[in-house]
């Protein structure tokens, strides 16, 4: 389906209903959902690991539960039992007021984090199945306003945030004042086509002077592309494929009429694991240029020699590693060699890496402003986590966890400022010697 | 046939043409639902992969059946009465004499067993924790959310397949036909169970965890 006949972009569009919600169930079914649905034992363990369900106490967060539409499905179509309990008129079915009820589940109360899917002792992944339900969620018409707003803008304007190259290109223009170097656009056959979001355009625009130092430093050939810069996307969020492979489309354009070999994805997890994983999928082929976070190049960057740092932050440092980027992603060790460089007194979170815990506001759940009690209820974990190691500022690479340790932090009176990695490097650099 | 009345007669039946349906039901359900699992196998992935499947995937088949240090300190009683209570089971089904002897009988293999009394021991601490995992599940708010009937069904025939056992073989039923019948009995119900309930996971959890595995260690995650 083109995204033009899609309900969520054209309002004219043929309505989506429960029957084109249940068609998009049954089509995100494969043999891991069978095997994981086959292998639950009940047993509760992955409401252990769930920020929502353990902040909140109720245990209709558990992460399986979440599940129930897609199991259902799963169970009356894709196995014998289920069809002899359909014939008997005794299988249960998954009903509109159903789909209506689970909408909370699905979306406002996980963020995708993936640690049930570290944690459930029988293997079951189920943050890939709450991805896979949202597809279903979408299609019946039952994904939340504040998402579809999202998405609807990434459509139409190229921004989930209605985000303009206008407004960019004021805040180019402001980096080069400031930096006394090139902000390089549409400039074909460089190294690195950087992609940045929106979140991080408007509140931390540090970030693309940042970026501009260290590229300058380390002689990295790299351009911005007035033809597409935003590497979130929305359709992910909410789950539509059709959507997602759109706003994939047009990073891939902008990669290929470049002609780049790589394609940076900036400080944001979510904009990272789409790009990385999901992207070539959506498009069914694969890229013809690599994707990289800007914490893997800064890492390879450092490790190649072609940055130097000079002095250390003195204070006590610790780092909260995106969900998207450690646990789905495995950019663990990077950050930490970069923290090396410019830390003095580095502390670790009691969990950390693969095993970290969300901010709470993933997943599209910052996204969508219903579930602003969640997301805060969610952050207490985070919170505690803090509180255990007592730093005096955090650092992290992703836009959204920055926001949400921000607010978060704020709203519990808690004086701990958020820092980017990438400035933190940028702020160490030593100048590059001048060629005599 | 009444089993008071004629207990060689019961013993018979549950050793003979019952042990027989139980065993094809068994393996027709249990081929059917592997296949439904296999068939519906996955979509080609185009993403450029960090790491290989098979290996990561076969380590968390392994590596999940221990918790991370995490989750076990907040879900202590859960983890460790699941985890006695299955390795009594394994340790009474696989390692007592007569059950080897028995699967010597049908298959032609057979290793190994462990002295009588002890595997008695392992018994009763596995009733214990069978009997506590029943507990934890009537009593913690997630698992009687999660519960349905089924999970019950399926804790009564598991804990009676155990109980019988351990009834029969210290004499605690008599006449001994009978008692062994019964152990025999559930067993076959417990068999016959197994492809349509939550107890697929015996075999379906090491294709989950391989799964599990193969997608993070495709990503450069252990997972
Ligand atoms: C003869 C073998 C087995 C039997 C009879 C069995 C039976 C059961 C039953 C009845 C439960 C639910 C317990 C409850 O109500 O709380 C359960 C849970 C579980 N089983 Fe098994 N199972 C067997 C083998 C396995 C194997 C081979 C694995 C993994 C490799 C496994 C992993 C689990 C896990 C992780 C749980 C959840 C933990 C818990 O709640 O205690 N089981 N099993
Ligand atoms: S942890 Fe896994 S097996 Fe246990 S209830 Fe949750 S999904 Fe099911
Ligand atoms: S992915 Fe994270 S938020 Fe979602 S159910 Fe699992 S643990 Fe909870």
């Amino acid at each position: 389906m083109s995204p033009i006949a899609n309900p969520v972009v054209n309002p004219e569009a043929t309505a989506f209903n429960l029957e084109r919600g249940l068609a998009a169930f049954r089509a995100e079914i494969d043999g891991p959902v069978a095997a994981f649905f086959s292998s639950c034992v009940h047993c509760g363990i992955c409401a252990q690991s769930c920020p929502f369900y353990l902040e909140t106490g109720d245990p209709k967060y558990t992460p399986i539960l979440k599940l129930e539409p897609l199991r259902l499905v799963w169970e009356s179509e894709f196995t014998l039992w289920g069809k002899i309990k359909g014939a008997l008129g005794l299988q249960q079915r998954v009903t509109d007021a159903m789909l209506a009820e689970w909408e909370e589940l699905i979306y406002d109360s996980c963020s995708m984090c993936g640690r049930c899917s570290m944690v459930c002792p029988v293997g079951n992944d189920i943050q890939a199945m709450v991805r896979k339900s949202r597809e279903g969620m979408v299609a019946a018409g039952h994904a939340p306003e504040g998402l579809a707003g999202a998405a609807v803008r990434a459509v139409k304007t190229g921004s989930p945030m209605g985000l303009q190259w206008k407004t960019l290109q004021v805040q180019i223009e402001h980096v080069q004042t400031s930096s006394g170097l090139t902000v390089p656009v549409d400039q074909a056959g460089v190294d690195y086509l950087v992609m940045l979001s929106s979140m991080e355009v408007i509140n931390f625009p540090e970030y693309l002077e940042a970026i501009t130092k260290i590229f300058d430093h380390a002689g990295v050939t790299w351009t911005l592309s007035t033809q597409c810069f935003e590497a979130t996307n929305a359709g992910i969020q909410i789950g539509n494929k059709d959507i997602a492979a759109l706003l994939v489309e047009r990073v891939v354009d902008a990669a290929v009429t470049l002609g780049v070999k790589n394609v940076i994805s900036p400080e944001c997890g979510h904009a990272y694991t789409a790009i990385r994983w999901e992207g070539p999928n959506l498009i069914g082929r694969r890229y013809p240029f690599r994707v990289f976070h800007i914490i893997e190049v800064m890492d390879q960057l450092r490790a190649q020699g072609r940055i130097t740092t000079a002095g250390k932050e003195l204070d006590r440092l610790s780092l909260h590693d995106p969900c998207n980027l450690a646990r789905k992603s495995g950019v663990i060790q990077q950050q930490r060699n970069l923290m090396d460089l410019v830390a003095e007194q580095f502390v670790e979170l009691p969990e950390h890496g693969r095993f970290q815990w969300c901010c709470g506001a993933g997943g599209g759940v910052s996204s969508n402003e219903r579930a602003e009690p969640l997301k805060l209820a969610a952050f207490k974990r985070k919170k505690a986590q803090i509180e255990a190691v007592e730093p005096e500022r955090m650092v992290t690479m992703c836009a959204t966890c920055r926001t949400q340790l921000e607010e978060g932090l704020e709203h519990f009176n808690m004086d701990i400022p958020v820092v980017g990695l990438t400035e933190l490097i940028a702020d160490h650099l030593v100048d590059k010697e001048e060629p005599t | 046939m009444t089993t008071i009345a004629d207990p060689m007669g019961f013993l018979l039946f549950t050793k003979g043409p019952l042990f027989n349906i139980a065993i094809a039901i068994f393996a027709l359900g249990l081929a059917a639902r592997l296949a439904e699992i296999l068939l519906l196998g996955r979509r080609p992935n185009f993403a450029e992969p960090r790491a290989g499947e098979w290996l990561p995937g076969l380590r968390t088949v392994v590596t999940r059946t221990l918790p991370d240090p995490g989750t076990f300190k907040r879900a202590p009683f859960n983890v460790l009465t699941g985890l006695i209570w299955h390795v009594g089971f394994l340790v009474a089904l696989l390692l007592f004499i007569p059950h080897i002897e028995l699967i010597k009988g049908l298959f032609g293999v057979s290793w190994p067993g462990l002295p009588n009394p002890f595997v008695d021991l392992v018994t009763a601490v596995t009733l214990v924790a069978l009997a506590a995992t029943l507990v934890h599940r009537l009593t913690h708010p997630v698992k009687k959310r999660l519960s349905t009937i089924e999970d019950y069904l399926i804790w009564a025939v598991t804990f009676l397949v155990v109980l019988t056992g351990y009834l029969a073989y210290n004499r605690l039923i008599n006449p001994y036909p009978l008692a062994l019948g019964l152990h025999i009995l559930t067993a076959e119900l417990f068999l016959i169970l197994l492809p349509f309930t939550k107890l697929t996971h015996i075999f379906t959890v090491f294709i989950a965890r391989w799964y599990n595995g193969a997608s993070f260690g495709r990503r450069g995650v252990q997972s």
